[in-house]
């Protein structure tokens, strides 16, 4: 079980070969081989949710993913979500209302938020703090990123109608 | 807003066409961290790295035997295994004590422990490989002969004659002790009802979302080293590595880039960290160490273990007649370094009594050494303690003689038109507004409204009470802090401002950036003074190398002495480049003013030169400019307040809440905060810091806290264990302002960073007795958990 494994995914659409340890952690694959620093380690155990990403659509903590776990599978980080454009709004809007103060949590909390998005398309303040609720921010106490995201499904309520 | 008092003087500086000041506006460079392309230094990876992973040790107390590392050292990607003994060869250990602290006493301390590891975490070995995991895996192989020694772990019994030495050398557990006595508390206490109550205080700690991190690159060619770490005092981390490993300061860079979170656990020296900067010169390479979960919880440092006897007399009229506390705190085996760890507890004793009238005040702290973890000073350091006992008192002190929480204060309250005045204490206070602040904090909460709602919900036996706390907070530090103690930690702090070659500006600031919004308010600021549109206004923090000397960005410093740093400097700026205009537009600069990105006349406003070919003309045809004309488009200020050892802020916080006496859970409903920073750089960063500082507070009132048992051990090092305020238990905080700018600067701004973590906790304890007053309980431990109210309730 210790030997190097062969695994191919699609990390942002990009296909990717890789041979890893099958101990590797998903969290790990995606920062040390692939360079992609955006997905933070935060505790390492899929407490603090800082590390979360999207694998075939849904949003998982990528330390308690193994890498081997990915295989075949559609993996989508930070980098991915805002080069696409997809969350260009949401990301305007925690600039605006200064949602973000170290940083260190927004790549996972950007992803939690937009997933309820996707899910729910006007969420209340108690269901979006219910949904980000497993995603650690000591920074700022929550309010203001709570608040971007009210605005951004506000906003797309408003696009769609 | 309020405003008790205009800035000094007329039209300032501040008050200039297009200024930021004042104004909302986005953190420059955001995008950054969204994309998630910031430059953390657990991001970096330099050639020929190697990553180190620390042994600990499993035991509060022992003696280290003999380390067994042969099988591990010939493990693949093993590059070095170190003990303590080796390591001392390179790097020179350490005393945490200060000479104004007086008494205050600390052993030395080693990178790696030497023959004797003093609590549970402390490193025993260095494990250097070619990856993190090829290095814990190694570490499995490692064999440590431990003696277990008697552990200290209660702060109670440290003292007594029978308990375990931990230094021998020092001939007694006692760190530190300050007694005080101003006025005459006996007295005052004789003709008074005396309310007394033991506070008692979790240990917890900052939990950073990152954990603490270094890259260290020793350059055996330039014989120079290069520390990447995040920090919040970049010169400090510099003197203190140069010192300890035998070079001049200017053989140590340190960069800071991106931090993942501070709140002072990273404003400290670690012994780890020490190790790895010693590991690169040791090993010639560079090394890289991130603390794992586990370890930030036994190592980053620990605050606010204190229990305190307070005791509080009143007269019927309501008049507080004195204070008194005796405070006790355990800070681990070693004073921190350079900091040191009787701080906290000083800062109790110059802060208890703080915002009331009564001059007779008593109080004793004593700091005692005990084999945990470290404790040092985290955010907001003793205020939430000092805060806490002061207010819990003083709602003890009202529900004795049957008084209005907000009356008793009323009453007791420095009066606003009294400063400049000193508190017992001796605390020198410039201009506060603690009456204006209630003012405002009870319209902003509808006082009134709420109290009659809690008597309506009372009667459905639904239990929610109302908090009340007043504070003041210690901000922009001068030299009183550490420099006249010794300590190579600066109180100034400079800014570099020079308009490039197309009329942007390039600022070096030497206060650091942690999430605060240190990069957007010098950019406001310097913007705002030159009359330069923000956009053209680049900052550079966090770079021993490209910056002023300065302090860094703690204590709730950044703002009041870097800002008032980066407006000098920009006005020194702005004079050079209107000399330059003159000359160049034949006129004076008098006559002609910068605004948004030109030279225009300051008459009738009209558009004269753009800056950029002003600078096109001083960079690139110089010979065209008037004889004996040297233009100086760069200029360099440094600042420190002189007359105020601190710039003192003051607030109050209140706290609706709801228990549910079955269960002991406490729901925040809301919570209210005015406060007083004097001048607003950024209205939005300033509410934010207090937010964020709010729910810190939060988490110390209801969850956090780091449990050991009675053999040193800590029993919930880990996320799911010990818990943190996440978004789903945190209300909505409403936040007002009182403003009294400082005179001491042009800029008139005092910190705002630590305010919210103040009174946080006190508001949400007096409003757990406030909604538990019908069935006569007392509380006055933190955190609330259910378990401390079932208890006090007699449910369990």
């Amino acid at each position: 079980m210790s030997a190097p494994v062969s695994v191919s995914l699609l990390v942002n659409g990009e296909p990717i070969d890789a041979v890893v340890l099958p101990r590797l952690n998903l969290a790990d694959f995606i920062r040390e081989h692939l360079k992609l620093t955006g997905t933070h380690v935060g505790c390492e155990h899929g407490v603090c949710g800082a590390c979360t990403v999207r694998v075939d659509g849904e949003i998982v903590r990528s330390c308690l993913m193994l890498t081997v776990q990915a295989q075949g599978a559609s993996v989508e980080t930070i980098e991915g979500l805002s080069d696409s454009g997809e969350i260009a709004d949401l990301q305007a809007a925690f600039r605006e209302r200064n949602a973000l103060q170290c940083g260190y949590c927004t790549p996972g909390m950007l992803m939690t938020a937009q997933d309820l998005l996707k899910h729910v398309s006007m969420p209340d303040r108690p269901a979006i703090r219910e949904h980000l609720s497993g995603n650690y921010c000591r920074c700022t106490g929550y309010q203001a990123i709570v608040d971007a995201v009210e605005a951004t499904a506000r906003t797309r309520a408003e696009r769609r109608a | 807003m309020t405003v008790t008092r205009p800035p000094a003087g007329m039209l300032s500086v501040l008050d200039r066409p297009n200024s930021y000041i004042g104004k909302t506006v986005p953190r420059p460079n955001l995008d950054r961290l969204l994309q998630g392309r910031g430059q953390y230094v657990s991001d970096l990876e330099l050639p020929r790295m190697a990553h180190v992973v620390f042994l600990r040790s499993p035991y509060a107390h022992a003696k280290i035997v003999a380390i067994d590392a042969d099988v591990a050292k010939r493990m693949s990607g093993v590059i070095s295994i170190v003990t303590g003994r080796e390591l001392e060869a390179v790097i020179t250990p350490w005393v945490g004590v200060l000479s104004h602290l007086k008494g205050l006493k600390s052993a030395p301390q080693h990178a790696i422990a030497v023959d004797r590891a003093c609590w549970q975490g402390e490193a025993v070995a260095a494990i250097v490989a070619t990856s993190r995991a090829a290095a814990e895996d190694a570490m499995e192989h490692i064999s440590v002969d431990y003696e277990e020694l008697e552990a200290v772990t209660d702060m109670r019994t440290a003292l007594d004659p029978a308990t375990h030495v931990i230094h021998p050398s020092l001939g007694d557990n006692l760190a530190f002790e300050r007694t005080l006595n101003a006025g005459d508390v006996d007295h005052a206490l004789l003709g008074s009802e005396v309310v007394e109550a033991d506070f008692v205080f979790g240990r917890h700690t900052g939990v950073t979302l990152e954990p603490r991190a270094v890259v260290a690159d020793w350059s055996a060619a330039e014989g120079r080293l290069t520390i990447y770490q995040g920090t919040q005092a970049p010169h400090m981390v510099q003197n203190i590595a140069a010192l300890h490993l035998g070079l001049r300061e200017a053989q140590v860079r340190v960069i800071c880039k991106d931090v993942g979170g501070s709140f002072g656990i990273k404003v400290h020296i670690y012994a780890d960290e020490m190790a790895t900067y010693a590991l690169s010169k040791l090993l010639r390479r560079p090394i890289k160490f991130v603390a794992d979960r586990v370890e930030s919880f036994n190592t980053d440092i620990h605050a606010r273990d204190h229990r305190c006897r307070g005791r509080i007399g009143v007269r019927p009229d309501g008049t507080i007649t004195a204070f008194e506390i005796d405070d006790l705190t355990g800070i681990g085996p070693y004073s921190m370094y350079p900091r040191t760890s009787a701080i906290e507890a000083n800062q109790v004793v110059n802060l208890v009594g703080g915002p009331y009238l009564t001059p007779n005040y008593r109080a004793r702290a004593r700091v005692v050494f005990q084999n945990k973890n470290v404790m040092c000073q985290y955010r907001a350091v003793g205020h939430p303690i000092a805060c806490s006992v002061t207010e819990g008192l003083v709602d003890l002190a009202a529900a004795r003689i049957g008084m209005d929480p907000v009356e008793i204060r009323r009453r007791n309250l420095i009066a606003d038109d009294a400063y400049p005045c000193a508190s017992p204490s001796g605390m020198k206070f410039e201009q506060l507004s603690h009456h204006a602040s209630l003012a405002k904090l009870l319209q902003m909460m509808d006082y009134d409204a709420l109290r009659a709602e809690q008597a309506a919900l009372r009667a459905k036996n639904v239990h929610r009470g109302i908090g009340i706390a007043s504070f003041i907070e210690v901000t922009n530090p001068s030299a009183a802090f550490y420099g006249v103690g010794g300590a190579k930690i600066s109180s100034q702090d400079g800014v570099a401002v020079r308009l490039d070659a197309q009329g942007s500006v390039i600022c070096q600031t030497s206060i650091t950036e942690q999430g605060q919004g240190s990069e957007s308010l010098t950019a406001q600021i310097v913007g705002s003074v030159l009359g330069v549109s923000m956009d053209r206004v680049r900052v550079t923090l966090g770079d021993t190398d490209n910056t002023p000397y300065g302090g860094g960005t703690w204590a709730s410093r950044g703002a009041g002495i870097g800002g008032e740093a980066a407006l000098q400097a920009a006005k020194a700026l702005r004079q050079n480049i209107l000399d330059v205009a003159a000359a160049i537009l034949q006129s004076t600069p008098a006559e002609l003013d910068i605004v948004t990105n030109s030279i225009i006349n300051a008459g009738d406003g009209a558009p004269r030169m753009e800056l950029n070919e002003l600078a096109r003309i001083v960079y690139f045809r110089p010979d065209t400019l008037p004889p004996g004309i040297q233009p100086e488009l760069m200029a360099t200020r440094h600042f420190v307040p002189r007359q105020y050892p601190f710039a003192f802020t003051n607030g109050i916080q209140a706290s609706w809440l709801e228990i549910d006496t079955d269960t002991g859970f406490v729901t925040l409903l809301k919570h209210w905060v005015v406060e007083d920073c004097g001048t607003i750089i950024n209205p939005q960063l300033v509410d934010e810091q207090i937010r964020g500082g709010v729910v810190q507070g939060l988490g110390a009132a209801l969850f956090e806290k780091c449990i050991y048992d009675e053999r040193g051990q800590l029993t919930n090092a880990n996320m799911a264990d010990y818990l943190v305020p996440m978004s789903g238990e945190m209300p909505d905080i409403d936040i007002g302002h009182v403003v009294s700018p400082t005179r001491e600067s042009e800029l008139g701004a005092k910190g705002a960073g630590e305010a919210g973590t103040a009174g946080a906790a006190a508001a949400v304890a007096n409003a757990v007795n406030d909604a538990l007053r019908p069935f006569g309980t007392k509380i006055t431990e933190i955190p609330l958990t259910p378990q401390v109210i079932l208890t006090a309730l007699g449910r369990i």
